[in-house]
């Protein structure tokens, strides 16, 4: 992690402060990145194709969100470097795009597992028992809420209503539902699908 | 281009295709519900076995939810002439079954039915009680049709609604009936529609919008997905005929992200009319041009108010503004815009082809049409029902309290509105159901979310709950909806930890009336209505958490022990259980409890088969 503002000053350009730089990780400086996720570089195919992407939408008002959501579904988060690039693609300031990035609770800064686990916390759900399939996915992934698991597989997370609340409690494991988990004893063989 | 011949002859070709004469149609419900309860595994049998036993007269087509969520995975068998045969709690063996001896071999399983009388009779899903009360006008198609064929809408009268309007009614009649009909607006503030509309439609501007709220964020609350899942077409003919009568030329849906299917089936349903000259240019060869398109939440339940979710349109974080000026002077993009949701936009095309006398036929005094509720929870009829506004659904539904609740438990209260509602107690359970009345008992319609609550639920646990949603979804915007359900979250975690005061329980009133007053949206503005609606039904709770420390139905773990009484027999089963081995004895000796080892996880009290464990 660079120190010195000046470094800071130099690679944004708009002021990006060292707290929002701790908070974003270190992924936006290749040279000195320790980590093994997989960094993503200024080479990297999937900026030409946001691009394209970007520059279909050239007609339509009020294009962050769609430009956002097509690079988490690229990326898999959106790092300070894809921030940027949509930033300077769009005109809209990086300020904003990090406002909106967020802002909402889908949008993740950080990297995520390649599968995401929501728990629904909604009402029936939780007076049905929700909070015990939570406790026992902790449990099985010896993961935090919020956290991924250290293979990268799984991203644990407690999500807003799933709208399945006839089979409360329900879980939502990338784009498929499970429900009626009364019983935590199918939770394991549920996780043991997923590669 | 379509005129009106066309949209006859497809009429007529959909139903033959759908109703011919020895042909068998089987529909299995692929809503999301159905598909988490494993309808997927159930058609892929039933397409397989259909195929391999070469029953070229049986049409398999997939449907929307029938709402009767308990009975997933439905299967249902069509046959002109003869009564529907319904099959419930399907699984691919029980398929296979039925593709043998029913649609091969001319005999329904009876087992596998929803019910029969003795004499062998079948009965389907139509003479159920939970069934035959309801009236269905925003339900109509779901679990009837494809929503992925839009054949199959325009055999149900699809797209004559969207005709008969730009070709007979002027924008002005069409506004003109809205208002006659009496429909409010579905998402929870019961706004009437026609007067919305008829708010916009003299605005002038280069461009005006009509949007869909599709951000169904109430915990609880599942018809709008269920309608954009199972008949996406009568939203997109809806708004096709708000944006004729203010004269909008375009549309959006705000769909939020956590509903897949929906957003899958919306995309292929506008696809479908675009191609057929529905939407697009110049529709039914007049000069009338709109398009939809779509777009998604991501994850922010204040995009749900109205001018929160325009600002995420826009590109922006969802945060509301003040009002006025209202989204019919100045809304999306500085423009004049109409914002209804999708239960409201259901209701539209129904009310131009039948006319709004019928509307207005039904319902209570104030509130016209029907009401379409999701019943959750502890309940043993989960599911949707579409009711007249005013009938009491959640009444018909606990009659019986003692069976309404699984495991024979007690029924304490239903729950309305979400995070923004109340409490409904068996004392208010005779009041009629509709906008205001809610209102007047401390509770509020919201979107029609009823989630029923039995003994084992602790109120003071639920209000904290949902503070917990409103601290996590405010936008931060205004002070008092950010700072104050903050501090009111905090006061209720002490509480149920068994550290709350007297003074505390006056704290909570007093910033709740302070929250309520002066936040810039709903969701402040209702936020405190969860805590005040359990203080005032359930303040014996309360004062148990405060005074005696003690929760009463055995929720609030800081607050529970467990003893051993003298009915302990020595089977040693909770010695067994115990994760924390704090419980020791002998073989039919009495046990004990160390209270300093327990975690009060309950599963003791779980096990014990003589009663012998105490709560307190």
């Amino acid at each position: 992690m660079p120190e010195d503002p000046e470094v800071n000053q130099n690679r944004f350009g708009t002021g990006v402060g060292n707290n929002t730089q701790r908070r974003l990780g270190n992924v936006n400086d290749q040279s000195k990145c320790a980590c093994s996720c997989g960094c993503i570089t200024a080479e990297d195919p999937r900026f030409a194709e946001l691009k394209s992407y970007i520059d279909s939408l050239n007609q339509e008002q009020g294009i962050t969100m769609p430009v956002l959501q097509e690079a988490q579904r690229s990326f898999g988060y959106l790092p300070l470097e894809v921030q940027k690039f949509i930033s300077e693609n769009t005109g809209v300031p990086l300020a904003e795009i990090y406002g909106v990035a967020t802002f909402y609770s889908q949008f993740a800064i950080e990297p995520k597992g390649r599968h995401h686990i929501g728990v629904c916390m909604g009402t029936a759900c939780y007076v049905k028992g929700s909070q015990k399939v939570l406790d026992k996915l902790v449990e099985e992934l010896k993961v935090k809420v919020g956290c991924t698991t250290s293979d990268g597989k799984f991203t644990l997370e407690a999500t807003r209503c799933l709208g399945c609340c006839g089979l409360a409690p329900c879980i939502m494991i990338d784009d498929d539902v499970f429900g009626k988990l009364d019983d935590v004893s199918r939770i394991p063989d549920i996780l043991g699908k997923y590669e | 281009m379509m005129t009106m011949v066309d949209l006859n002859g497809l009429k007529a070709k959909a139903l033959e295709e759908m109703e011919s004469e020895g042909t068998l149609r089987v529909v299995v419900g692929m809503a999301t519900c159905g598909q988490s309860a494993g309808a997927r595994r159930v058609m892929e049998t039933l397409k397989k076995d259909v195929a391999e036993l070469g029953l070229d007269n049986v049409n398999v087509a997939v449907t929307g939810c029938v709402g009767m969520c308990t009975y997933e995975p439905i299967l249902e068998v069509l046959e002109p002439g003869k009564k529907k045969v319904t099959y419930i709690r399907m699984d691919p063996e029980k398929t296979a079954r039925v593709v043998k001896e029913h649609l091969q071999g001319g005999k329904p399983v009876l087992d596998y039915t929803v019910g029969h009388d003795h004499a062998g009779n079948l009965k389907n899903l139509e003479d159920l009680q939970f069934y035959a009360k309801q009236e269905r006008i925003v339900l109509r198609n779901c679990g009837t049709i494809d929503p992925e064929n839009i054949h199959e809408y325009i055999a149900r009268d699809g797209y004559a609604a969207l005709r008969k309007a730009l070709l007979e009614m002027t924008p002005e009649t069409v506004i003109d009936e809205m208002k006659k009909s009496g429909l409010r607006g579905r998402g929870g503030a019961g706004f009437p529609t026609g007067l919305k509309w008829g708010f916009a439609a003299p605005n002038k501007a280069d461009q005006k919008y009509i949007i869909c709220n599709a951000d169904e964020g109430d915990p609880g609350a599942f018809m709008d997905r269920s309608v954009l899942e199972g008949d996406p077409h009568a939203v997109l003919e809806a708004m096709a005929i708000g944006g004729y009568a203010i004269g909008a030329s375009k549309g959006y849906i705000y769909v939020r992200a956590e509903y897949p299917v929906a957003v899958e089936r919306l995309k292929i349903a506008i696809g479908q009319a675009q191609e057929m000259g529905l939407l697009g240019r110049k529709i039914f060869g007049t000069d009338f041009s709109f398009d939809i398109e779509i777009r998604l939440g991501a994850g922010a339940f204040v995009c749900g108010e109205e001018t929160a979710l325009m600002a995420s349109i826009e590109g922006e974080r969802g945060e509301p503004r003040p009002r006025p000026p209202f989204p019919a002077v100045k809304g999306l993009f500085g423009r004049p815009t109409i914002l209804n949701n999708v239960e409201t936009y259901a209701n539209v095309c129904q009310i131009i082809l039948n006319g709004p006398e019928w509307f207005a036929s039904m319902g209570t005094e104030r509130s016209k049409g029907t009401k379409v509720f999701a019943l959750g929870g502890k309940i043993n009829n989960t599911g949707l029902v579409e009711v007249p506004d005013g009938h009491q659904a959640a009444r018909d539904h606990l009659r019986n309290r003692r069976r309404a609740c699984p495991h024979g438990k007690a029924f304490k209260a239903v729950q309305t509105g979400g995070p923004s509602g109340g409490c409904i107690t068996a004392a208010d359970l005779d009041t009629p159901i509709d906008f205001d009345n809610l209102v007047a008992i401390g509770s509020m319609m919201g979107s029609g979310g009823m989630i029923v609550m039995d003994e084992d639920n602790c109120m003071v646990d639920i209000a904290r709950f949902f503070l917990d949603f409103t601290v996590d979804e405010s936008c931060g915007k205004c002070t008092p909806c950010r700072e104050g359900t903050k501090r009111m979250l905090e006061i209720l975690d002490r509480i149920v930890a068994g550290e709350g005061t007297m003074q505390d329980l006056e704290n909570l009133e007093d910033l709740a009336e302070n929250i309520r007053l002066t936040s810039l949206c709903a969701l402040g503005q209702t936020a405190p209505n969860p805590v005040m609606s359990t203080m005032k039904h359930f303040r014996d709770e309360y004062l148990a958490h405060v005074q005696d420390k003690k929760c009463p139905a055995g929720v609030c773990k800081a607050l529970l022990g467990y003893v051993i009484t003298a009915d302990c027999k020595g089977c040693t089963k909770c010695k067994r259980v115990c994760p924390v081995e704090a419980i020791t004895g002998e073989v039919k000796q009495l046990h004990v409890i160390d209270q300093a080892l327990c975690i009060r996880c309950g599963a003791c009290f779980n096990v014990c088969s003589f009663n012998a464990i105490a709560r307190n």
